[in-house]
């Protein structure tokens, strides 16, 4: 029985594993960071937890369907996705596979994410980072928006190949 | 003729934009489920909070995101370049997250707050909240609710806004409701980004021409005498939630911040006065809040019994 169980989270585990994000598709939701946790219950019930980028983030329902319907394909009949919203997403989560597929996509990876006192000090000028260009590698770039095509990117340009990219904002 | 069987290929769920269309409604674009944004979140409310006044509370703080969502949405499209449309659409879209999770623990701490729907409306409670309470039911401040103006007197009420809730969330993460507690630490991350934003544009705005500079003043001046009212104490507030008095200082130091490097005065203005000592927390608004509301809610009061 023990076995069983143990082999039935192995196959959970692994199946969850593979669910994609449909905003960046090359990247899994584990790593991400969105995938929290993968238990199988006594009645081999399935519960996954996973937890939001940004709090309007839009792509979370695709995610979640996704989930229960590959987890269905496997074989697990009853599948349910929890939200943890404690502790917070931070791209820290983001693992170092997850960085290197999004810089060979053409997307700017995030750094360390900041350290948080507890009073949030204001920034008035452009946020120092130290970013490439996924393209040529130059660090001569500039940031053009820190908001982007969704709500975790910002957008730079780089002035050494003159190609804009995304940049996977530190949160 | 069945061609299931001559097309073997399985096709990806996301390889074309519409095959969800045909097999999966939730799929047709993303963000149209509604199912509960605190699925599997424990909503147990802490020993001696009032779930009335907590749920009070929460429609206080999510209808202020929720309103300022709305006017900051309707920049899409209208913005001076395509970077500020980005900027503020995305801006939009975390309030509106903030909100989605504020109302559905309104909602969770104290069904009776929500709207009576007519049986079988497939309608969630975040939803009938945001969309079948009347004007005099929300709970925002006024700040969130005028006419976003110009573009300068957009970034103007933003630094102001975003100043106040990054202090109020700041200290609400460490509320005893958990719930609200994990809304706030995630909020302060999404608000660091609006502040900074509104703030970089507030200088270069008064530091740019003579006719940006004049833009701002003015935008400035409409927004300052809505802004006292940020501070003024709901005995719902000082119960359940940050005493907003107490961060009066906090974002008085990060404005004058701003100011300073604007080389902006304060406007001098008085405060905008409320009705009989009644204001926006209390439901009490200006005319501009019921005209939002109408277009805010004309689909879905429409259609009560329509699922989406």
């Amino acid at each position: 029985m023990q076995t069983t169980m143990r082999s039935l989270l192995d196959k959970a585990r692994e199946v969850a594993a593979t669910v994609t994000d449909p905003e960046l598709p090359m990247l899994t939701l584990e790593d991400l960071g969105l995938l929290r946790e993968v238990a199988v219950l006594d009645d081999s019930r399935v519960e996954v937890t996973i937890t939001p980028t940004y709090s309007g983030c839009p792509a979370m329902a695709t995610m979640r369907d996704d989930l229960v319907a590959r987890l269905h394909e496997s074989g697990f009949a009853d599948v349910s996705v929890k939200i943890s919203l404690h502790p917070a997403w931070t791209t820290d989560w983001i693992s170092d596979t997850g960085k290197e597929v999004l810089a060979r996509h053409g997307i700017s990876p995030p750094g360390p994410a900041p350290y948080r006192s507890t009073r949030t000090v204001l920034s008035l000028l452009p946020t120092r980072r130290v970013v490439r260009c996924p393209q040529c590698g130059s660090d001569d770039v500039a940031l053009t928006s820190e908001f982007g095509s969704t709500a975790c990117k910002a957008m730079y340009r780089c002035r050494a190949c003159l190609e804009p990219f995304d940049h996977i904002k530190e949160i | 003729m069945d061609n299931a069987d001559a097309n073997p290929v399985m096709h990806d769920a996301h390889d074309s934009v519409y095959d969800g269309l045909l097999v999966n409604d939730a799929h047709w674009a993303f963000g149209t489920d509604f199912e509960d944004p605190l699925a599997g979140v424990d909503t147990t409310i802490p020993d001696g909070m009032d779930p009335h006044e907590l749920a009070t509370y929460c429609l206080m703080l999510g209808d202020d995101a929720l309103v300022l969502s709305q006017r900051l949405s309707e920049w899409c499209s209208r913005a001076p370049d395509l970077e500020e449309d980005i900027a503020l659409t995305n801006i939009a879209l975390d309030l509106l997250g903030q909100a989605r999770l504020l109302l559905a623990r309104a909602a969770a701490a104290d069904p009776h707050v929500v709207p009576s729907l007519p049986d079988g409306s497939a309608v969630p409670a975040e939803d009938a909240l945001a969309f079948f309470r009347s004007a005099q039911e929300f709970r925002n401040v006024r700040l969130v609710e005028a006419p976003n103006g110009d573009f300068a007197e957009t970034i103007a009420r933003l630094l102001v806004f975003s100043t106040y809730r990054l202090a109020i969330f700041e200290r609400l993460s460490e509320s005893s409701d958990v719930v609200l507690a994990a809304v706030a630490a995630k909020g302060v991350k999404e608000l660091t980004y609006h502040r900074d934003f509104a703030g970089r544009w507030f200088v270069t705005l008064a530091q740019g021409t003579a006719e940006s500079r004049r833009r701002l003043e003015a935008g400035l001046a409409e927004v300052w005498p809505m802004r006292a009212e940020l501070f003024e104490t709901h005995p719902v507030e000082a119960r359940v939630g940050i005493d907003p008095a107490k961060v009066a200082d906090d974002v008085e130091v990060i404005l004058e911040q701003v100011f300073a490097v604007s080389g902006l005065a304060r406007p001098d203005v008085a405060p905008m006065a409320g009705v009989r000592a009644r204001k926006g927390r209390d439901g009490m608004h200006t005319e501009a809040m019921s005209r939002l509301v109408a277009e805010l809610q004309v689909v879905a009061r429409e259609h009560p019994m329509g699922t989406w």
